[in-house]
């Protein structure tokens, strides 16, 4: 089913989608906000430039858009898979808990702040270009990998990366000399069985996006890890 | 009871924002500014919305133009008597609106195109730009009831209590040729809502509109009042605007360095920078800390020949811009931006604290 979004504020846009039946693609997308929030059983297909906080709470449904979007992509999601073929605004996978982000091109501040994972619940954030600040400020668990597959000199992330990080992994394909981490995060260069645990998530990213597995693999990567599961032992009573 | 007015009232804590400019100074009508605000409707509450144009007033480029809002005939009459002791008045119209069902309550609204008398700016010894400034800064704090929201040359702004894409409507946007444009969408969080306080604030050809909630207001308007501005709305991009005449066109600093001031990078930024950027950033943020603004915001400054665009140094705003042949676009939302022109391309989201300046080229307007 088609729904050109022309003249559809943000409710009559999403009231249009959940009473769609089976596979959904919206044309002429303009800034509509919390497109496909709470959706579990859809594939949507966006063209235009959905507006803020798509899919948020997105409970399994798979959105692909077909060039960049706004700010809050996939907040809080809990599970499902959301491909962007270009960049995304500030704060994509905010929180998220659950389920896939895949970004052919760069993310701007605050990438995967809050992320977290609870048994089968282990959410992935792939960027393929550069992130901004913060990334993945108060990690809790989950996986951020950022390829950094863009030509120019601004460093693969922005300033104060992983800060008040304490579970999940980071990866940079990067060795990431011109990046200062912060003390309670561990940084080394990934060895082959880190790389095999992201492997599957890379091999996703060359279909979405085209690309070639092995010329990715090629390149170094740097993970961040906190670097005790309890870094705040000393912070408030000994325990 | 009445409801307080703006300056008498503070409520604790969003917004649109979009620019557009010619860098080779072409026309751009009003309208297109007015539709790129329609997608990012939800960021306002319909409690302010406002326009800044440059190169609009071609055949009075050398006059200053005053835009007052009056609340009675009487305000309006006071008012011009105090402008003739200090200008030559060469014209004096109402605004040209149009009566719409969205905009209601509407002041008296007048513009007037003065020449600041010789012989007053030989009495005070004091540059025409000053001598402006301290007339707008005497009215609004000195006649009640008459409030001057734009004061620059071949500028204007225009603003309202409304939805901003209604406030376009409202002054007919649509009927002016510019060379750049500023538009704001207010949700106004702070202070209750009032025509001269919604944005952009100005002073000269200067233009402030803001998305965001400083919370240095209170230092940085303790420190600009002592160079003889007065904050009389008690909304933060009121003190923005001050902060940045005070910098440029007193203290002379480049557009560049008066970014480094407003949102100056972590010290820990600072010290990884080479020795000489080092030194003149040191420089900068302990001369003027007082002048460091924190919180969130996402500004952009108009000014004749130019827009910068900028972030808080934590990036806690949206802002993106982009470029099409001679024109560069700024806005919270990519979806504005398409509005205005759906084949952009270069689009960019720049770091918190980097501005982006963009001039139009000498001689164009």
């Amino acid at each position: 089913m088609n729904i050109n979004a022309t003249g559809l504020d943000f409710m009559d846009l999403n009231e249009a989608l959940r009473q769609s039946r089976g596979n959904c693609t919206i044309t002429n997308c303009l800034g509509q906000r919390f497109l496909a929030a709470g959706i579990s059983d859809k594939t949507v297909t966006v063209s235009g430039i959905p507006g803020n906080a798509m899919g948020a709470y997105l409970n399994g449904a798979k959105i692909e858009v077909m060039g960049n979007a706004q700010d809050a992509v996939g907040d809080t999601m809990n599970d499902g898979t959301i491909i962007i073929h270009g960049n995304v605004g500030d704060a994509v996978g905010y929180a998220m808990r659950g389920g896939h982000i895949y970004v052919k091109g760069n993310a701007g501040y605050r990438a995967g702040i809050h992320m977290k994972a609870y048994k089968e619940k282990q959410p992935a954030l792939v960027i393929g270009g550069k992130a901004g600040s913060f990334l993945g400020e108060y990690q809790a668990g989950g996986t951020i990998i950022v390829l950094g597959l863009v030509d120019n000199d601004r460093p693969i992330v922005g300033n104060f990366p992983s800060t008040g990080m304490h579970g999940g992994k980071m990866f940079l394909r990067s060795d990431c000399k011109d990046i200062k981490f912060p003390g309670q995060v561990h940084t080394h260069r990934a060895d082959k069985k880190e790389l095999a645990e992201i492997e599957h998530y890379l091999r996703h990213f060359c279909t979405y996006f085209d690309c070639d597995l092995d010329e990715l693999m090629r390149s170094p990567f740097t993970v961040a890890m906190p670097d005790s599961n309890n870094p705040y032992r000393q912070m408030y009573v000994p325990n | 009871m009445m409801m307080k007015r703006e300056g008498e009232i503070r409520i604790p804590s969003g917004c649109a924002i979009a620019a557009v400019i010619s860098r080779e100074g072409k026309g751009i009508r009003g309208d297109l500014i007015t539709e790129a605000m329609k997608p990012m409707h939800d960021r306002s509450n319909g409690l302010g919305g406002g326009f800044a144009a440059y190169g609009i007033y071609p055949e009075y480029k050398d006059l200053f133009a005053f835009h007052i809002f009056f609340d009675h005939r009487s305000t309006r009459k006071e008012c011009e008597a105090l402008l003739k002791e200090r200008f030559e008045i060469v014209k004096g119209e109402l605004i040209p609106t149009r009566k719409i069902p969205e905009i209601t309550d509407e002041p008296i609204i007048w513009r007037y195109f003065v020449a600041p008398l010789k012989s007053m700016l030989a009495a005070e010894q004091i540059d025409e730009n000053e001598f402006v400034a301290r007339t707008v800064v005497r009215i609004n704090t000195e006649l009640k009831g008459a409030y001057v929201f734009s004061s620059g040359k071949n500028m204007g702004c225009f603003k309202a209590v409304g939805f901003p894409e209604d406030v376009g409507r409202f002054y007919r946007l649509e009927e002016y040729e510019g060379y750049s444009w500023t538009a704001h969408g207010r949700y106004p969080t702070n202070t209750p809502g009032w025509w001269g306080g919604a944005h952009p604030f100005s002073l000269l050809d200067y233009s402030v509109v803001h998305n965001g909630e400083i919370s240095s207001y209170d230092a940085n308007r303790r420190f600009i009042e002592m160079f003889g501005y007065k904050c009389t709305l008690q909304t933060d991009t009121e003190v923005i605007t001050y902060i940045i005449d005070y910098l440029l066109r007193r203290q002379k600093l480049t557009l560049e360095e008066v970014a480094s001031v407003i949102a100056a990078p972590f010290w820990s930024t600072i010290n990884s920078k080479p020795e000489k950027e080092k030194e003149k950033l040191t420089y900068l943020r302990t001369v003027f800390s007082n002048l460091l603004i924190t919180g969130p915001f996402s500004i952009v400054f108009g000014w004749d020949g130019g827009l910068m665009a900028l972030n808080d140094r934590l990036k806690l705003r949206s802002m993106i811009t982009a470029e099409k042949d001679d024109k560069v676009f700024i806005a919270s939302e990519e979806a504005a931006i398409r509005t205005m022109e759906p084949d952009a391309g270069n689009f960019y989201a720049p770091s918190g604290g980097e501005p982006v300046i963009v001039r139009v080229k000498e001689g164009k307007f």
